[in-house]
């Protein structure tokens, strides 16, 4: 039996921290993981919590994440809660295991502190870990501070291992910019933050000796298509449902509302950005010091970026004149995921948006509200001409001569 | 520790616990079922199983059917290893947390791979399995070839092989590398068992199988799997293949115990000499024209002083 912690209600933890402290909460049965900045001390702190009586599951450390994703496969399969973590590099090195662990319908989740990828090497946050994995078929939350990376774990867990859903589901934050980044979060004690999860309900459990299982087939032209279908078909219609209500649950209990895609100030915006991670908190700053000077602008925070939540994301904006899509990572010869994402979602809607592409913050390098303002202020020329007043995709941020395209 | 099951004779044996389906999609001769029906009759505990990409998985695994009466998974190519270790690690947390279902019952582990899946991609995969101590056994359906995906060469492919991707030609006599020898390598990682395992040589098989279901921790198990399709021989002709395998000691059958101590289990009688083997195989026909004579030499000198080599190991039960 494990030990129980005690919490204070308060407690200062970064992303990494929070992340480590809802999965010993939880009580995994396995973790198979593999180390990698940033992500490394939710690692070290989930060993740590083992060393010292805390958690009571089977910690495997393997050598690689290929691996540590191949090793909780298995795990998951065999029929346990399961849980990893990784960033980057780690996180493409997994990304053959993850289509597997979703095809093959594991609720494992994944602790992704994002990270940009090589070359050139880097070690700090952008999206493009986060972008690499959105078709892989898992449930991607994205926390953009420390309490955040809390909740969404449990909630992760709770809509993962829902028997009508049965999928995976990653939990994203900010590399540094929120998992080094010490901020008070809001704990639940031990049996509060367990029950809501609640005890894991094994389903079709290789180690159940009496129902043999076969997990992993092969299936050509006859049944591929299918398979494919029925996981598409669930993460369009049965997801969200169990995200709203697992939101809704976790609302009553501790106050703290979620919501599909989050909103500031968008109901009579001229102007709104969209954005993830820890962007969208700068953002809503420099919306408000804009408000104060009375300049109509929002902000559109993605709270669940898979499966993408089209009709909220319509919803928040059909009226909004001029979006700016804010992407964090090299969209490598074409727009942005999220202006793709924005458009496809846009485009059949009755009021015309006129929809800009901003590339920002590869590699780490901030996004300050000075830029912001430059972003909402082309926002707004956008929206009171009705028409792009600026090429199609900007850089921002970058060193030398402004950079732009289309 | 569970009774070790015993066997009386090969028609017992060989339909005393069927778990391997005979309703499979492999070639008509391919040892592979052979070998995985004598592993799985080995014992009557119940197994856990799993499989790497390759003809095993494709052949007994087609939605919506499967050749498995016990639970089993495949992932990937590189990763059946760590499929089942992660489903061990399972069975331990739920063990120590009391949630196993049937908590009496104590299931083996098993991987199965091939050479290519072994000795190449998932090399990785297995070394920290066996590292980490997991209480599985890995097989190795070893046909010396990526059989599945048409005869390329592997790790495993021995030299002179022709395969579809060191073919021999006017100016090649096809591999040009010496098999990889993955038993001392496993043996190097400490394993408490490591065995090479023949399907014509079922009781050596079935003695060493069970010993491996014994002990605690990774076992590694070499089985030579003659493939009729990209080794090319006859389909019934199998199980002689086999033989002449071990009786020219190409394929020499012995153990290592706790990574250093090593037994010969089976001596022939009458020692072959290894061009019986090889000129009975399509694949090494080339190497009996004239002018790669010099490759028949070197192969049977490397295997006389590979035996040699195995005799001065065990003599010094080291």
């Amino acid at each position: 039996m494990a030990e129980k912690m005690e919490l204070r209600d308060i407690e200062v933890w970064d992303g990494n921290m929070a992340a480590s402290q809802a999965m010993r909460q939880v009580q995994i049965d396995v973790v198979a993981a593999y180390p990698i900045t940033p992500s490394t001390p939710i690692v070290e702190n989930y060993g740590s919590f083992l060393a010292n009586g805390y958690v009571d599951g089977e910690f495997v450390m393997v050598e690689s994440e290929h691996a540590a994703m191949s090793g909780c496969v298995g795990a998951s399969a065999a029929g346990g809660r399961v849980a990893t973590a990784t960033s980057s590099q780690g996180f493409a090195l997994m990304v053959e295991v993850l289509y597997q662990a979703s095809g093959m319908r594991l609720p494992i989740v994944l602790n992704v502190v994002n990270r940009a990828l090589a070359a050139p090497l880097n070690v700090n946050g952008d999206h493009s870990d986060m972008y690499l994995g959105r078709d892989s078929g898992w449930i991607q939350f994205d926390a953009y501070n420390p309490q955040e990376a809390y909740d969404l774990n449990f909630i992760a867990f709770k809509v993962a291992e829902d028997h009508d859903v049965r999928l995976p589901a990653m939990v994203h934050q900010d590399g540094f910019m929120t998992s080094h980044t010490a901020q008070g979060v809001h704990t639940l004690d031990d049996d509060t933050a367990y029950n809501f999860v609640g005890e894991f309900q094994p389903m079709n459990d290789m180690l159940d000796l009496d129902n043999p299982v076969t997990h992993g087939v092969q299936t050509e032209e006859d049944w591929h298509f299918e398979h494919k279908a029925r996981q598409h078909n669930d993460l369009m219609t049965k997801v969200f449902p169990k995200i709203e209500a697992a939101f809704d649950a976790f609302e009553k209990l501790t106050g703290r509302r979620y919501n599909l895609v989050e909103t500031y100030n968008v109901e009579d915006a001229d102007a709104v950005v969209v954005c993830m991670g820890t962007s969208v908190e700068t953002a809503v700053e420099v919306s408000k010091e804009l408000r104060a000077e009375g300049k109509k602008v929002g902000v559109v925070g993605i709270r669940v970026f898979r499966p993408w939540p089209f009709e909220a994301i319509r919803d928040a904006l059909k009226d909004v004149k001029a979006i700016g899509a804010l992407d964090r990572s090299s969209p490598n010869g074409t727009v942005g995921a999220l202006f793709n994402e924005l458009a496809g979602t846009l485009i059949n809607g009755d009021t015309k948006n006129v929809l800009s592409n901003y590339v920002y913050g590869l590699g780490g390098r901030d996004l300050t509200k000075a830029h912001l303002r430059e972003i909402f202020g082309e926002l707004l020329a956008n929206a009171e001409a009705g028409a792009l007043t600026t090429p199609t995709q900007q850089f921002v941020g970058l060193r030398g001569p402004k950079l732009s395209f289309l | 520790m569970s009774e070790i099951k015993k066997i009386k004779n090969l028609k017992e044996f060989s339909t005393s616990a069927d778990r391997f389906e005979g309703a499979n999609l492999l070639c008509p001769g391919c040892a592979h079922s052979i070998i995985v029906r004598e592993i799985l009759n080995a014992t009557n505990d119940d197994l856990i199983l799993s499989a790497s990409t390759g003809c095993l998985e494709v052949c007994t695994a087609v939605y919506p059917y499967t050749s498995w009466d016990a639970s089993w998974i495949h992932i990937g190519f590189e990763n059946g290893s760590t499929a089942v270790a992660g489903a061990e690690a399972m069975y331990k947390a739920l063990k120590r947390k009391g949630r196993l279902k049937q908590p009496d019952r104590e299931p083996k582990f098993v991987a199965f791979g091939g050479d290519g899946a072994s000795y190449d991609i998932g090399f990785q995969w297995i070394s920290g399995c066996f590292e980490r101590g997991h209480n599985m056994m890995y097989v190795v359906l070893d046909n010396e070839v990526y059989a599945n995906t048409g005869g390329q060469r592997s790790s495993s492919t021995p030299i002179g092989a022709s395969t579809t991707t060191a073919p021999a030609g006017r100016v090649s006599y096809g591999e040009k590398m010496n098999k990889k020898d993955m038993l001392a390598i496993m043996a190097a990682h400490g394993s408490p068992y490591v065995a090479q395992v023949a399907p014509n040589k079922w009781k050596d098989m079935i003695k060493k199988i069970q010993h491996g279901f014994q002990v605690e921790g990774p076992v590694f198990i070499n089985a030579m799997s003659a493939c009729t399709t990209e080794w090319k021989f006859a389909p019934e002709d199998t199980i002689a293949i086999s033989d002449l395998a071990t009786d020219s000691l190409v394929f020499p059958l012995y153990e290592i115990i706790d990574g250093t101590k090593l037994n010969i289990t089976y001596r022939p009688k009458n020692v072959i000499p290894v061009k019986d083997y090889l000129g009975a195989q399509g694949r090494f026909k080339h190497l009996f024209k004239p002018e790669n004579k010099h490759i028949l030499d070197e192969w049977q000198e490397r295997i006389d002083k590979q035996w040699e080599y195995l005799q001065r190991r065990e003599e010094a039960s080291v």
